[in-house]
């Protein structure tokens, strides 16, 4: 199925369902928000490029109208998530489909088909076995945590066999949303024309609680989210596992996955990324009333180190054979949770750079919340997160839901 | 006549006393750890499930209201003290739709997950349960899914009436404290319903009370339908209603995994 064809599925679909809705008169439940994000760069006039929104280059204004029904049994049932987007700094209104999908129940099997976000692995910001599709500018300028999830057009199969859930997924592809030379300084390698592939991505997880351990395993066959050097967006293969499971008065949880670089196995291609192993180890602990403490330790292992310093392109930096990042979060509530600091600290061991994110949030009412809050690159100009050093900012969310 | 007046007054005074042994002899034939035990039996695990619609009006010292409403599945694993919970959040609109897992262990710590529908996040939790506010209102999450016995050392400190009733007063140490170190606990000598429970910390200060405002008999479980946590040093107060109260309703032993997390049992949630 093609989009066009998935499109036509949904509309088939809804038309089905708000006729079987209809005879029972079950009330369509609505609700959203309206949303402000902006955040603010200090950036040198020096360093300014012609084109960049330098001072403001995150103003937007969103509501989000939610809708949801389905039958009596909840068999069947339907959600949709719109954003309506008003970009300020970028002087664009758009209509952004979230979600909206149609779900179908069963005793032992459950259908979603529509786009959807999905969410796997246990990372905390850090992503293994979770290869689906995300929005890094949202992260980068502060909005919702939400908003670093894409919706993918998907259709998605559920089996549940006792307690085991074998989910299969077979969605059209959609790229990351990554940083540009719009609202971004930085050194752009990349100038090669973009292509998108054509052909559809599938994954599956089996997930079981085994002894109290929250287990999945996973593989996915599918492309990179982000460009290589050529422009094109190179052939996946992964494979992983996850264990989450409560540890001396804290959660445990430690991610695998073996990222299979198809279309450059021996690594000689510089183009694209080698092959790699990815691992990461994470714990979180209460440490007092309303107050939580995180830290992860990640590594992503190039295979073939020696045929990508070989054959590196020039002007490019030298990556570490390991790149080694440690993560730390902290929490407090105060006031009935109605105020709360938050601190997240990405810390690029091997790329001696650092990425911190403080912010503070404080909900008026159900209804109001606002949240100041601040991204803060540092370090090596080579590293995944040193490359942002000119664009430090300091946001402002707020967001009356109804 | 000062003779008369010295026996009578011995006799008054022997008789107080003869009474008050009598009663502390009677009315203390349950030991204060059966006493707990029956009270959070009735008050935590009555009957083999239960569903609840519960209504939480979280207000602060000025007056001003938050609301929580869920819908709350409880079902009984064993007769050691496991446990089942499942919650489903319909209000406020901001937190709709999430559901929250609890599998209690009696003998270990417990499992704990939530789900936040706008990522299609599961994620397990690692919350204090006497340390952590349940939703930002002033119970713990331990207030809602219970405690277990031997976390404190139970003492009967007396047998008197309170709000016409008969209790028994009986003080539980925490045998690790944490943000309260004993609790002094009002409890019916005949349906084991907890009228009234005072929270003291460190300082011996009293920093939180539990009020039972309405108890009601459904299914032959007698069922407090009204109570209020109070803050006594913020002033802030929670007042929960439960309503619908179903027992023995045969949730389904599978109902509380991963499957259902995402995606909510309509049979038992509307």
């Amino acid at each position: 199925m093609d989009s066009i064809k998935i499109k036509k599925a949904l509309l088939y679909g809804f038309i089905v369902l708000a006729g079987a809705t209809s005879n029972v008169a079950t009330a369509i439940e609505l609700g959203g928000f309206v949303q402000t994000n902006t955040a603010a760069t200090n950036i040198d006039d020096t360093k300014c490029t012609a084109g960049t929104e330098c001072e403001l280059p995150f103003n937007n204004q969103r509501i989000q109208l939610r809708a949801e029904n389905r039958n009596d049994s909840g068999s069947m049932s339907f959600y949709s998530k719109v954003d309506l987007l008003n970009d300020s700094a970028l002087k664009t209104s758009a209509s952004d489909v979230r979600e909206i999908y149609l779900d179908f129940n069963f005793d032992s099997i459950a259908l979603r088909a529509g786009r959807q976000i999905i969410t796997w692995g246990v990372g905390d910001l850090l992503f293994i076995n979770d290869i689906f599709t995300k929005n890094w500018v949202a992260f980068f300028s502060g909005q919702p945590l939400e908003y670093l999830k894409q919706g993918n057009d998907a259709a998605k199969l559920d089996f549940f066999l006792g307690s085991t859930i074998v989910e299969i997924i077979a969605n059209d592809f959609r790229a990351d949303h990554l940083p540009g030379p719009r609202q971004f300084v930085f050194t752009n390698l990349f100038s090669a024309t973009i292509v998108e592939p054509t052909d559809r991505e599938v994954a599956m997880k089996i997930s079981d609680n085994i002894n109290g351990w929250d287990t999945a395993v996973y593989a996915s066959r599918g492309f990179y989210h982000q460009p290589a050097f050529n422009g094109e967006y190179p052939k996946l293969n992964t494979a992983g596992v996850s264990v989450s499971g409560a540890f001396l008065d804290g959660v445990l949880n430690l991610e695998a996955g073996y990222y299979d670089s198809v279309e450059d196995r021996q690594g000689t291609d510089p183009n694209i990324e080698n092959s790699q192993a990815r691992l990461l180890f994470g714990y979180t602990q209460q440490i007092g009333q309303d107050t939580q403490i995180g830290a992860q330790l990640y590594g992503e292992w190039m295979q073939d180190y020696d045929d990508y310093k070989a054959n590196l392109l020039s002007g490019h930096p030298l990556r570490d054979e390991v790149r080694s990042v440690m993560t730390l979060r902290f929490t407090q509530h105060y006031f009935y949770q109605t105020l709360t600091l938050n601190l997240f600290a990405f810390w690029g061991i091997s790329d001696e750079d650092s990425y911190v994110i403080p912010s503070v949030k404080y909900a008026f009412s159900d209804e109001l919340w606002t949240e100041l809050g601040f991204n803060i690159f540092s370090g090596e100009a080579t590293g995944e997160f040193g490359r942002f050093d000119e664009n430090d900012n300091v946001y402002l969310n707020i967001r009356y839901s109804f | 006549m000062k003779f008369n007046v010295k026996i009578i007054k011995g006799l008054i005074a022997g008789l107080f006393v003869s009474v008050s042994v009598l009663s502390e002899v009677n009315a203390a034939a349950p030991d204060a750890r059966t006493i707990v035990n029956n009270s959070l039996n009735l008050f935590y695990s009555a009957a083999n499930d239960m569903s609840v619609n519960v209504k939480m009006r979280l207000i602060n010292s000025q007056g001003k209201e938050r609301q929580r409403e869920m819908t709350l599945l409880r079902k009984d694993v064993n007769d050691a003290g496991d446990q089942h919970y499942y919650i489903f959040f319909h209000a406020p609109s901001d937190v709709k739709s999430t559901t929250f897992m609890v599998w209690k262990h009696a003998q270990k710590d417990d499992d704990r997950w939530i789900y936040i529908p706008a990522i299609k996040l599961v994620r397990r939790i690692a919350a204090d349960d006497k340390r952590s506010s349940f939703v930002g209102s002033d119970f713990t999450y331990e207030d809602v899914s219970g405690r277990n016995i031997n976390d404190e050392t139970h003492k009967l400190l007396r047998s008197v009436k309170y709000a016409q009733r008969p209790v028994y007063v009986v003080e539980s140490t925490l045998k690790r404290p944490t943000d309260y170190v004993k609790r002094v606990s009002w409890i019916d000598q005949e349906t084991w319903v907890p009228l009234r429970e005072e929270y003291f910390d460190v300082r011996n200060q009293k920093v939180r009370i539990f009020t039972a405002d309405k108890i009601k008999k459904i299914n032959n479980h007698y069922t407090v339908t009204e109570r209020t946590m109070k803050n006594l040093q913020t002033g802030h107060q929670t007042k929960a209603v439960f309503e619908n109260v179903k027992y023995d309703v045969g949730l389904e032993d599978n109902l509380f995994n991963e499957r259902y997390l995402r995606n909510p049992p309509r049979k038992w949630i509307q």
